[in-house]
């Protein structure tokens, strides 16, 4: 076990995780006492005071400060040992910060967009329990913690999309949500079994340390007559963890199925915090994926097909939070991009932006939905704005951070995430990621202001008898939606400005050695030597005003043209409209065959073969005929064969002793 | 043979087997009042698990040797020995046993309200027979506790069961007895070849030669898959659990699945290493048949004790996975594991009684909605199905994960006869991952979750606070384990490793030897 190392107050590092969890219990448990009002501050200020301390610990890891050490041996045995305990570095860091201050933000929504509801103390009670296993998830020092918060965030993921129980989609949805991640879990806990089988201990540290010599030595293995590298296996496997979590293609149906719970959770656990769990594991593990080229080319394959895809889908959706959940899809493929390309500190950037800006999206969306009466087909919204303006205008803010206009967040990190794109040579790989990211950039802006203008311009569509009640949020909304437009308009710049954060340099670079870049993949690093040009030459700028004149003239001017193209090209507006038609393909090739398979072997190899076949067929019956011949000395049943079987063994007894 | 010792200075083994015996037959003399017999049995079953905790205060886990020994001659004609002893592996299952019981107890309390006093009877007698196999160090005296069990369990099944419990009691009954009588057959065996030794720690110190470890293996591999149950002779579990009553199937799965695995660890392995070897290749086959084949089954279950089941035989796939393994990670991951699931698979029959009260029917189809009306039921019965899933922070997870590092990382010795690496394996395996959360959760989908539609549903009332505190135990148990599993991992730590070795020493040098020996001995004269 290493070491303790540390410039950080233990107690304090303690108190984050722990803050959240207590308040979790309290609510839980005690909820039917607490009532509503208790139940939200207990568990609104335990984040908010663990969010204070992150900001704390943020602020003393900037000037340097970092921790690793154990608190406590999990399981033991001969040379295996799990323990639990922490890391805390840059990386880690910007982590915490970020997920504190989105789920204190969440919390505090959440008294508004949850009162009244009969789960209501459950509901503060999962949301932060899921905060104190992402901070878990974060902040680990050892692939068994990273795999107990990967776990529990799914666990409170599945309860908080099934949160109202009572609806098919959403039960449904939770299922698939919790099968799809197990999937995903598969390859994860087999690339730790791997790492442990090769590294000999499961320690962030102690692998890392130990990667590059283990590479030199060459260590192969036959798959399936596919002979790789162990590491590149190791990659792949937890990379596979990373799709589900993280909802990259082909993993990626539950995430737009997930949006049947409570926009809140949209917000918090599928957009800016959970789902981006396994870009950091990426980003985490860097000193492992770098030495592997087939693992980075498979990471940014994937990430660029998600990417793509999934914006093509967004470009049709017509639920509100659908649309902004296949661009979390989108979004979350760019960030695997950038971490494929070696740029890891532009995808933890964008992880950041993303983070406020998109959690705000949900939130404001949820700010609509709550209006409306639980409407959610932009179809049968228009004209909110005059009714909604703080939802609007930090909607708008959102909106263009998520297309990437400067100043606002999302430029900053998108930009550099293409640009990485460009300049890292991968032979093809690198240059299809350039164009699906590119192209995928025209397309976010234009469904970001297809769903934007069709919620708060357009034509008002809203029913009548909902139009009466459509006013703004209480406060309890519209601050937390306030807060994080702050982040979503000024955290590009903070980063870039303030903290550096795409300074790839070791020394003086924000991440420090928190990431590893290999000296020859380094693509930030190429950028930093061209010069900076305006943000008006930038190719991915005028990809989103050109997304964004598009959706303009579409659902202001032209507002024929999108019926007309769908009906045109209608086998492409069913296509896309049908998701690419993944579900229907998964039923087929998984689903079906899975319950075929599992009533064959049931009815046939078990009922008909076995118990019918061979026991009755066989012994049972040739039993009973031999009783029936038997029967004048039978009275019962069970006592008899067991007496015969007993008469037998002396039998054989005799013999043995009398051969012996 | 290793030296007499009992820290304790009193036969707490004896005591342990034979207090639920002398409590049953007291109240079978002189309690009359179905209450009252309620209350003995309770305050019978609560004296015997407190007599059982020395067991884990006063042991010793540094060493493997047995402990708390007892022996006395008992037919000294044949040299059977009445001999008791305890180690690291089966030092747990004598208190989980304990424990179970007393839970057995207090949840047919209200749901068995005929022939109460012969159904406590039975449990205090089948209390005896259980803690009396763990702790029998002579074979003859293991198998009379081996068979003994059968009697109360079959009464268990045949007069408390559902309708169809004459087919299952029966089916129950024919195979665990077949599979057994070739256990005794391979004990006599041993004790002519041995020369005339009973002592199952002589048995695991004697070079059998490898054709002779061959057929003792098969003879024990009968016998304990039957129990275990292994694929394909495990189509009476499923049957005997949805006759069986509440607490009948609680101890079937929580302590009676766990005898199979525990013969292979205390006969299979220690004594015929050679044949375990050998055998590898069909048991890792077997158990991710287990695993996987099962799983499927599972799946498709439409009957809430039937689909438990089916996950308890995927569960001990891993068991017996681990078990021929031959590392200790996987051995001691193989045996929390069974620790474990007496905990979960146990809870989950108890939860299905808990409804099984209320509607009479174990048909998933006729549940839905449950939590609307049964939300403290809800959130215990959501708690076990994510332990069944083995999610981290349960047991259920350390075992899990114990057993397929040793899998990923398997002894050369297991390793002799197997044509596959045995990483494969350990992914075929790791498939559990997503089939047990497929079968668990849409079950939990199925009973627990959805609208209020049906209106038997509608009328049922929450646990009551006996009802509860059965579980209590349980979960406190399931999360202590999984969070810290250090206590029992030390205690089996000492005993996993020397089976380990046992395992993967072969024993025909040893017999080549004699022979050799023996051959000189002849030439010589």
């Amino acid at each position: 076990m290493g070491e303790t190392i540390t410039t950080l107050n233990t107690l304090e590092l303690l108190a984050i995780p722990a803050l959240p969890l207590i308040a979790a219990l309290a609510a839980g448990l005690f909820g039917w006492a607490l009532k509503e009002t208790l139940t939200h501050w207990i568990t609104c200020l335990a984040v908010i005071a663990a969010a204070a301390l992150s900001i704390d610990i943020f602020v003393q890891v900037l000037d340097g400060a970092s921790f690793y050490g154990n608190f406590w041996t999990w399981m033991l045995s001969d040379g295996f040992i799990v323990p639990i305990g922490m890391m805390i570095d840059p990386l880690t860091a910007i982590m915490m910060i970020t997920v504190t201050i989105v789920s204190a933000c969440v919390h505090i929504y959440t008294i508004g967009y949850m009162h009244g509801d009969p789960g209501y103390s459950r509901f503060f009670s999962y949301i932060s329990a899921f905060t104190f296993s992402m901070l878990v998830l974060v902040m680990g020092n050892n692939f068994f913690t990273l795999f107990f918060g990967w776990e529990a965030v799914g666990l409170f993921s599945y309860l908080l999309i099934g949160f109202w129980f009572k609806r098919e989609p959403a039960n449904y949805a939770a299922l698939k949500a919790f099968i799809v991640n197990r999937v995903g879990d598969f390859g994860f806990l087999i690339g730790v079994l791997a790492t442990w089988y090769y590294f000999g201990t499961v320690d962030y540290h102690q692998v890392f340390a130990a990667v590059s010599s283990f590479v030199l030595e060459g260590h192969t293995l036959n798959f399936l007559g596919w002979e790789m590298d162990a590491i590149t296996f190791i990659c792949l496997a937890l990379f596979i963890g990373a799709m589900g979590k993280s909802g990259q293609v082909p993993l990626h149906v539950w995430l737009p199925d997930s949006m049947e719970g409570p926009t809140p959770i949209s917000a918090l656990i599928h957009a800016a915090t959970m789902v981006t769990a396994g870009v950091f594991m990426v980003a985490r593990l860097s000193p492992m994926f770098e030495f592997s080229e087939t693992a980075l080319a498979a990471v940014t394959l994937v990430g660029a097909l998600t990417a793509w895809m999934c914006a093509t889908i967004g470009l049709v959706q017509n639920d509100i939070k659908r649309v902004i959940a296949y661009s979390t899809c989108s979004q979350l493929g760019y960030m695997f991009v950038a971490c494929g390309v070696s740029a890891y500190s532009a995808g933890i950037f964008h992880l950041m932006t993303h983070a406020y800006f998109k959690s705000l999206l949900f939130l404001a969306a949820g700010s609509v939905i709550h209006a409306v009466l639980a409407e959610q087909d932009i179809r049968k919204m228009g004209q909110l704005r005059k009714y909604m303006p703080i939802t609007y205008v930090t909607m708008l803010i959102a909106a263009l951070a998520l297309s990437g206009i400067p100043p606002f967040a999302g430029f900053w990190s998108k930009d550099l995430i293409i640009e990485a794109a460009m300049v890292r040579d991968m032979g093809w790989v690198s240059d299809v990621a350039y164009y699906a990211l590119l192209s995928g950039v025209v397309m976010t802006a234009f469904y970001t202001f297809r769903m934007f203008f069709l919620t708060f311009h357009n034509t008002d569509r809203v029913p009548a008898e909902t139009k009466a009640h459509v006013h703004e949020s209480p406060k309890v909304i519209t601050v937390p939606l306030m807060i994080l437009a702050i982040g979503a308009f000024g955290s590009g710049m903070w980063g870039v400005y303030a903290l550096d954060i795409t300074n790839p340099e070791v020394i003086n670079g924000f991440f420090g050695n928190a990431l590893f870049v290999m000296d020859a993949h380094n693509p930030l690093m190429e950028l930093e030597h061209e010069p900076h040009h305006a943000f008006y030459l930038s190719m991915p700028f005028w990809m989103a005003i050109g997304g964004i004149g598009l959706a303009f003239v579409f659902y202001f001017k032209e507002s024929a043209m999108p019926a007309k193209l769908a009906s045109t090209f209608s086998g492409v507006h069913a296509f896309l409209l049908n998701k690419w038609y993944w579900d229907e393909l998964y039923e087929k090739i998984f689903l079906r065959p899975a319950q075929c398979l599992g009533t064959f072997f049931w009815q046939k190899a078990d009922l008909a073969i076995i118990d019918k076949g061979m026991i009755h067929g066989g012994i049972v019956d040739s039993v009973l005929a031999g009783a029936a011949k038997l029967r004048r000395m039978q009275t019962g049943m069970v006592y008899h064969y067991a007496y015969g079987m007993v008469i037998g063994v002396f039998g054989l007894l005799t013999w043995l002793m009398l051969k012996a | 043979m290793e030296s007499l010792q009992n820290v304790l200075g009193f036969p707490i083994l004896s005591l342990s087997i034979f207090l639920p015996t002398a409590g049953a037959l007291l109240i079978w003399l002189f309690l009359k009042n179905d209450n009252a017999v309620r209350w003995a049995a309770l305050i019978v079953s609560v004296a015997t698990f407190i007599v059982t905790i020395p067991l884990a205060t006063s042991f010793d886990s540094t060493t493997a040797h047995m402990q708390f020994e007892e022996m006395h001659q008992w037919i000294p004609m044949f040299n059977v020995h009445y001999q008791l002893g305890v180690d690291g592996i089966s030092m747990p299952f004598v208190i989980l046993t304990s424990l179970l019981t007393i839970i057995c107890i207090v949840s047919a309390w209200r749901c068995i309200q005929n022939r109460v006093k012969e159904y406590m009877l039975a449990f205090l007698i089948l209390e005896t027979t259980l803690i009396g196999v763990f702790c029998a160090l002579d074979a003859i005296l293991f198998y009379f506790f081996w068979e003994a069990m059968l009697i109360p369990m079959f009464l268990i099944i045949g007069v408390w069961g559902g309708q169809n419990r004459v087919y299952a009691t029966l089916k129950f009954f024919l195979y665990t007895l077949g599979g057994s009588v070739l256990m005794l057959i391979a004990v006599i065996a041993m004790y002519f070849k041995t020369g005339g030794s009973f002592s199952i720690l002589a048995y695991m110190d004697y070079p059998f030669d490898f054709q002779w470890q061959f057929w003792a293996f098969l003879a024990f591999f009968v016998a304990f898959a039957v129990k275990v149950p292994m694929w394909p002779v495990h189509t009476w579990l499923p049957d005997a659990h949805t006759e069986a009553p509440t607490a009948g199937s609680v101890i079937l799965a929580g302590i009676l699945l766990k005898m199979g695995a525990y013969g292979f660890l205390r006969f299979s392995l220690p004594m015929l290493p050679d044949a375990s070897q050998y055998f590898v290749p069909l048991m890792v086959g077997l158990s991710l048949i287990a695993i996987v084949y099962i799983s499927l089954v599972a799946m498709m279950q439409t009957d809430l004790k039937r689909l438990i089941a089916y996950s308890s035989i995927a569960h001990m796939g891993f068991v017996t996975l681990g078990t021929f393994m031959f590392t200790g990670i996987a051995m001691e991951g193989a045996i929390f594991g069974m620790i474990s699931h007496g905990f979960v698979a146990a809870a989950l029959f108890l939860c299905v009684g808990v409804l099984y009260d209320r509607m009479h029917t174990r048909e998933i189809s006729a549940y839905g909605g449950v939590a609307n009306v049964m939300p403290v039921f809800a959130v215990v019965m959501m708690f076990f199905a994510m332990a069944n899933v083995a999610l981290p922070g349960a047991s259920s997870f350390v075992a899990e994960v114990m057993v397929l590092l040793g899998t990923f990382n398997p002894s050369p010795e297991a390793m002799l006869y197997m044509p596959i690496s045995m990483k494969w394996v350990a992914m075929m395996a790791a498939i559990s991952v997503i089939l047990s959360a497929c079968y668990t959760l849409w079950m939990v989908k199925r009973v627990l979750m959805g609208n209020l539609e049906k209106e038997e549903v509608k009328g049922l009332s929450d646990m009551t606070m006996r009802e509860f505190g059965l579980f209590a135990p349980l979960i406190i148990l399931v999360v202590w384990l999984g969070f810290y599993p250090l206590p029992v991992l030390d205690m089996l730590h000492a005993s996993a490793t020397h089976l380990v070795d046992q395992a993967t020493s072969s024993k025909l040098a040893d017999a080549a030897l004699i022979a050799q020996g023996a051959a000189a001995h002849v030439t010589g004269h």
